[in-house]
């Protein structure tokens, strides 16, 4: 079960098309081909971080400095971030735009992903953070373009959750 | 020696850097000597202030940031010690005040109260160069200077005593004081880039817009790509 080669490009390609020079992740599997991409890439930059909440203050400082920015991480990774989430982002409306690998959906092989697979959706929904999936390659750029312009229209976080459909061939 | 005196001392410091302070005490007390608009006062989200930091700090080179912490906010993010060694913006002074108390919250001791937990000697063993740790006022006067004119990461561990002040509340509202800070940031590029204009030579766009060129001085992206990552580039194959 490979990671997407072709997806993983249709992807990076759409955070560049939506404007986005600049990515904060912490790496995971399924990113991993993405990440290398913003790496080798001279025109984006990375900034790896050793946990995620990290990000969401890294997000805020380039969204003060007027720099387009994404987040890149893994289900678990939102939810070690959600203080920073509720306490920074939504409390001071500033907007992110994160998109999430979304492991441990039912056809998840790892039984280390189930519980985080189960809950994460609930979570969104508690915090009041709108969400979509991303399935198909023919759609997913529309939607990562949706996502960041409506994270800084509503000067709130928006999640894209990045499917096994998608990011595994 | 006190926070209070420490902030003093550094405000007329602070007037064109950005500047992040954490909740409580810390926020309080420089919004006392008067509000600028290149505050932003972090009132919640412990941790966060040297990440907001690292975020200002690496997208705008032209800038200084000065993020003022506290020992109970960097406890629960060490990391980021290891991820501004990692990017090591050089335009980011991280005064981290160690009270070893957690005060605003009831002033219970904290990890580094008596010395058990020393932050210097974290930050240091996750990798920043430049690490200072003073507990007098002069020391800390000195750091900072000696900080301003290095032009790299610097952090300075200041032990103060843990004591506050007693009214809390300043007159805007948090998302309020967020797009101040914004709004500012804004300004002061826009500022930057009509002063590089006069400074070339070029003209902004004047007359028919549609046929007029305007010429724009790239700094940033420029700047950026001149980075290099201290670390070797990762291969897809070491992800699992």
């Amino acid at each position: 079960m490979p990671v997407s080669y072709e997806n993983s490009r249709i992807v990076f390609d759409s955070i560049k098309a939506a404007g986005v020079r600049s990515i904060s992740a912490l790496p995971e599997t399924w990113l991993g081909l993405l990440l290398q991409r913003a790496e080798d890439d001279p025109e984006m930059d990375l900034l790896q971080v050793a946990k995620e909440e990290e990000a969401i203050g890294i997000a805020a400082g380039a969204y003060f400095a007027g720099e387009p920015h994404i987040l890149l991480m893994q289900n678990h990774g939102f939810l070690a971030a959600i203080n920073g989430i509720v306490s920074l982002a939504q409390l001071y409306s500033i907007p992110l735009c994160m998109l999430i690998a979304m492991r441990g959906e039912p056809a998840e092989p790892y039984p280390w992903h189930k519980r985080g697979g189960a809950v994460t959706e609930p979570v969104l929904r508690a915090l009041d953070i709108p969400f979509e999936h991303a399935r198909d390659p023919r759609t997913v750029g529309t939607q990562i373009r949706e996502a960041y312009l409506q994270s800084q229209a509503s000067l709130s976080p928006v999640a894209l959750l990045l499917t096994r459909d998608l990011m595994v061939d | 020696m006190e926070r209070a005196q420490c902030i003093e001392m550094i405000y007329p410091e602070l007037e064109d850097k950005l500047v992040v302070t954490i909740m409580g005490a810390c926020a309080q007390e420089l919004y006392d000597l008067g509000h600028r608009e290149n505050f932003f006062y972090l009132q919640h989200a412990m941790g966060l202030a040297s990440s907001i930091g690292l975020g200002l700090a690496r997208t705008l080179p032209a800038e200084r940031v000065v993020v003022l912490d506290g020992d109970g906010s960097a406890l629960m993010n060490l990391g980021t010690f290891a991820t501004l060694a990692r990017y090591r913006p050089t335009n980011l002074i991280h005064i981290i005040f160690d009270n070893g108390s957690l005060l605003s919250t009831g002033g219970f001791d904290s990890h580094t109260t008596s010395g058990v937990t020393d932050l210097a000697a974290v930050a240091k063993a996750a990798g920043i160069e430049h690490v200072v740790s003073v507990d007098d006022p002069f020391s800390f006067g000195e750091a900072i200077l000696e900080a301003l004119e290095r032009d790299d990461l610097t952090v300075i561990v200041a032990h103060v005593k843990a004591v506050g002040p007693d009214d809390y509340g300043m007159a805007f509202s948090l998302p309020e004081n967020a797009e101040r800070f914004r709004q500012y940031i804004e300004g002061r590029k826009r500022d930057r880039v009509t002063s590089a204009l006069a400074e070339s030579g070029a003209h902004p766009p004047t007359g028919d817009r549609r046929t007029a060129t305007p010429t724009f001085p790239v700094v940033d992206k420029q700047q950026r790509s001149e980075r290099s990552d201290p670390l070797p580039k990762s291969e897809p194959g070491r992800y699992r």
